[in-house]
């Protein structure tokens, strides 16, 4: 294996480029995780040209350890070597939605995940670069450090040993299997079951060591016990509490964890108080005593707090008109900070008939629509849909103009699309589908007007944004009737209600999505075509594909993409899955959000990554003087 | 008399069922499920938020459903939230007493205020201060709370940096500075409620009191020779406060559920903002205990407001 260190230190070096590297590693026959810190590597280096000696001491004189992500750690600012624990004081948080249960595995929502990250702990956590830094973890598993089996079925994480829960019994394996056994149990209703269910036992050898044996091969194997929903939990205060009196226990308001911190204070739908887990592993932190955790309100009033009055240090997820946003910066107490996301705001083209009830059911799987199931139409559409004007008047530092579904991780982008408006394109491509426009100026066919309805939730910015496809598919031709409704509805899982989501009784809706693991293969599944995932009354409408799009040629990738194990063709996989999705215009991606919060200026530390929780290094945060 | 408390407390009894089978029916139709914020998250596919939708009970029958609800009800037992797990009466403990310190205060302000300037202002009608008072209670009564509020914000929070614009519940400082921090952070609520309940309530006394000077019978005490503060307070007064304790009484229900929208603006946590959310994620138990609550003190207030006539009116008896 000295090979790949050598390979991983000349990325670093920039001596290669990201293509050698990669076709390099392949060569090696290294796992995912271990090429995505090694490309990392290489964009560090892109990124950043440092003078190459500096950059040569830390590579060259001490070996990177075999758990190449590991450098993401030592990257994050550590404390002045005088820091003492606590001296920090105060720190005030705002969320605008408040935290109502701090047990994350019952959580339902990300305030939820959000506030229970101070407290409890995964094996490891993802930083913005998609590399796993080592959190209850000693290491990162690897190929090469035989963590991860060569068929990836078998994973074996090793424990750090030093570290106690908040009431002084030591953390070992058993409460990871017993994290495992909690979630697992169906009557526990954990949230985050879906995760668990690939595993096929696991074992502890010893109090130190977990191995996880998976069902079938794996690649995404760090979806299990990482991030958000990863946490781990602490047996001798669950163990009576699996199953249906998991709801019960005292627990889900006031956890023990093994985090920085634990809660002094919680009121559901209000505040959390927490204050130092004196147990805490790393001597010299936290750097706060005490952190606040205040949720309610509105968007614009927390920015207002964070930006111009300087009440809160933090606050969460800023929402706010672009203008707004700016304006309140200006005031120069607080700064906002933008981090790339994962999600795309996008339109869904229903591909079967919203119109015809067949069996109870409308937009049946199998009732071809009546234009959209003509590609030429659909790419019609796109053509229409002015996608900078969009992100850049509505969205501003909150988004950019995509042509992708997939845009995170990195190496899983595509450069194979693109987008554009042009009018005219799309109007003679409706004339040679035979939609031709009527005495009234809308196209129609055989007696059938094309008049679609596109909705969407309550949401200002979805409105304008609405009204700005209206407006150009009107000029086409089509009638578009707007609709509009609540969020809690639209995302409902009722199957008795016809407005959400999954029903998709219109022709086009839109929303926001995006992967939630460096190995988006629960995000893919959006388009695979078997029936059972295709949304519908059979399984009440508890499937995946919204569209009802069916691609045999996607259905192969994303099964290949299941146990797919060899990094290069993980890459080529996932792009050629979005290609599809994009060409054949089964959904229009219109922006690739942002996350966008805002600090006060002297809060330092802060490391929001786009795949775990803005909590998740708060021992790590400070305030410079 | 005691019979009289006793039809009417039987009354209530199919009031108060009715009310609860009116707003649960409405809840269980009304669409929506507390986990659609988990919605597009690819980590909770749509059959795990099914299942714990089953869970919930949610796909039961409503007739079944609401049985559940009154039998554990019955026993003294709100549920427990779908949201945090806990039980709902822990809920209402940690609200009840922030809304009871804000929105009582503010309407014990507005009584003390109001009840004295609305009848000044009718003693001295079309003076200069009367005047003043009707135009303060015209524009207090004419704008609405979440105006005020963002008003007060803008000018108290953000330009003089005077006052916080986020309530905390934590305040943990000692002494006189911890006790000026908790009022400080509730002068902004207060204001805004305080002002408007006072307006409403000075143009209700004032126009009682006008209706009163008028009568024969406060022209009777004058000519008796009483001087003018008995005429006023014990003959005219008096009676004017008979529609205006109507009013006073039946508003008390409110301070116990809360101002939805001042404690929105100001992030109180009472119980308004308890219900808004609890609405918002439709957190059919909680909402349910709050709405029950809320109909059981109007019912009661109703019933004492009643029993003040008869105190302040002799004439009104009950049989």
């Amino acid at each position: 294996m000295e090979t790949l260190r050598e390979l991983e230190a000349a990325a670093r070096l920039g001596q290669l480029s990201r293509r050698d590297v990669l076709k390099r590693a392949a060569a090696l026959g290294a796992s995912a995780p271990v090429i995505a810190s090694l490309l990392a590597a290489c964009a560090r280096q892109e990124a950043t040209p440092t003078p190459a000696s500096a950059a040569q001491t830390p590579a060259a004189a001490k070996p990177p350890p075999a758990a190449s992500p590991t450098p993401a750690a030592a990257a994050s600012p550590t404390p002045a070597p005088a820091a003492k624990r606590g001296q920090g004081g105060l720190v005030k948080l705002l969320w605008w939605q408040a935290p109502t249960i701090l047990n994350p595995h019952l959580a339902q929502g990300s305030k939820d995940f959000n506030a229970s990250r101070l407290v409890l702990e995964p094996l490891a956590d993802i930083n913005d670069k998609g590399e796993l830094v080592p959190v209850l973890a000693a290491e990162i598993p690897s190929v090469e450090n035989g963590g991860v089996r060569k068929d990836a079925k078998t994973v074996t994480w090793k424990l750090k040993k030093d570290v106690k829960w908040s009431d002084g019994q030591p953390f070992t394996s058993k409460d990871v299997k017993f994290t495992y056994e909690y979630v697992i149990d169906e009557k526990t209703t954990a949230t985050t079951i879906a995760n668990y269910t690939v595993i096929e036992s696991i074992e502890t050898p010893d109090d130190f060591t977990v191995v996880i044996r998976f069902k079938d091969p794996n690649p995404a194997w760090m979806n299990v016990f990482v991030g958000p929903y990863g946490r781990i939990l602490p047996q001798h205060i669950l163990k009576d509490y699996v199953g249906e009196k998991a709801r019960t226990a005292p627990f889900n308001l006031n956890p023990i964890g093994t985090g920085p911190y634990k809660v002094k204070e919680f009121k559901p739908g209000d505040v959390v108080v927490y204050e130092m887990n004196e147990n805490y592993r790393e001597l010299d932190k936290p750097y706060f005593a005490q952190v606040e955790f205040k949720g309610g309100g509105d968007a614009t009033t927390a920015a207002r707090a964070v930006l111009q009055t300087g009440e809160v240090d933090y606050a969460w997820n800023l929402q706010v008109e672009a203008q707004v946003l700016d304006q309140l910066e200006k005031a120069g107490v607080g700064v906002v900070e933008v981090i790339e996301g994962v999600n795309v705001e996008r339109i869904l083209v229903n591909m079967t008939d919203p119109r015809k009830e067949v069996d109870g059911e409308r937009s049946k799987l199998g009732v071809p629509h009546p234009w959209q199931s003509d590609l030429r139409v659909r790419q019609a559409y796109a053509l229409a849909c002015q996608r900078d004007v969009i992100a850049n008047t509505l969205y501003g530092r909150a988004g950019k103009a995509t042509s992708n579904i997939l845009v995170a991780p990195e190496r899983f982008v595509s450069k194979n699309t693109s987008w554009k408006l042009d009018l005219d394109a799309a109007a003679k491509l409706l004339d040679e589908a035979g939609w031709t426009k009527g005495p009234d100026g809308v196209r129609q066919k055989d007696g059938v007007r094309m008049e679609v309805v596109y909705q969407t939730t309550i949401n200002p910015v979805r409105q304008k944004t609405q009204e700005i496809i209206k407006s150009a598919f009107e000029k086409l031709g089509i009638k578009v009737e707007l609709k509009s409704i609540e969020a809690s509805v639209f995302f409902s899982s009722d199957p008795g209600n016809p407005d959400t989501a999954a029903h998709f009784y219109t022709d086009l809706e839109m929303f926001t999505n995006g992967p939630s693991s460096t190995y988006p293969i629960d995000y893919m599944v959006s388009w695979y075509g078997k029936p059972d995932n295709i949304a519908q009354k059979a399984n009440n409408w508890s499937g995946n594909n919204y569209e009802r799009w069916q691609n045999e040629e996607y259905d192969k990738l994303y099964e290949q993409a299941l146990v797919e194990l060899d990094p290069k063709k993980q890459e080529e996989l996932f792009i050629k899955m979005n290609d599809l999705v994009v060409n054949n215009v089964v959904v229009i991606p219109l922006v690739h959000r942002n996350s966008v919060s805002g600090r006060k200026k002297d809060l330092t530390g802060l490391e929001l990554s786009r795949w775990t929780d803005e909590t998740w290094n708060i021992a790590n945060w400070r305030r410079s003087s | 008399m005691t019979q009289y408390l006793i039809r009417r407390i039987l009354i209530s009894i199919p009031t108060l069922v009715a009310i609860s089978i009116v707003i649960f029916t409405i809840l269980a139709l009304a669409p929506g499920d507390p986990l659609s914020e988990l919605a597009m998250n690819p980590a909770v596919p749509p059959e795990v938020r099914q299942r714990i939708r089953q869970s919930m009970g949610l796909d039961d029958p409503i007739p079944v459903r609401y049985v559940k609800w009154a039998s554990s009800m019955l026993r003294g037992d709100f549920g427990y939230s779908f949201r945090s797990k806990s039980p709902v009466s822990d809920l209402i403990r940690q609200r009840l007493p922030t809304t009871l310190y804000v929105i009582g205060t503010a309407y014990l302000v507005s009584v003390l205020i109001a009840i004295p300037v609305g009848v000044l202002s009718a003693v001295r009608q079309y003076s200069i201060f009367d005047n003043i008072a009707t135009t303060l209670a015209f524009i207090g009564f004419s704008l609405p709370t979440f105006v005020t509020g963002i008003l007060f914000i803008l000018v108290f929070s953000v330009k003089l940096g005077w006052l916080p614009m986020i309530y905390r519940t934590t305040i943990e400082v000692e002494g006189l500075a911890g006790l000026w921090m908790k009022i400080k952070q509730a002068l902004m609520p207060i204001a805004v409620l305080g002002l408007f309940e006072t307006a409403a309530l000075t143009r209700y006394t004032r126009a009682a009191m006008l209706e009163t000077i008028h009568q024969d019978y406060v022209r009777t005490a004058r000519a008796k020779g009483l001087s003018e503060r008995v005429v006023i307070m014990r003959h005219a007064m008096r009676n004017a406060l008979i529609p205006v304790v109507t009013i006073v009484a039946l508003s008390i229900p409110g301070i116990f559920t809360g101002a939805v929208i001042t404690e929105q603006i100001f992030r109180v946590p009472g119980m308004g903002s308890l219900l808004i959310s609890a609405i918002r994620d439709n957190d059919t138990p909680v909402i349910m205990a709050i709405t029950i609550i809320f109909s059981t003190l109007v019912v009661l207030f109703n019933l004492i407001a009643d029993i003040l006539y008869g105190v302040l009116d002799p004439r009104i008896k009950y049989e």
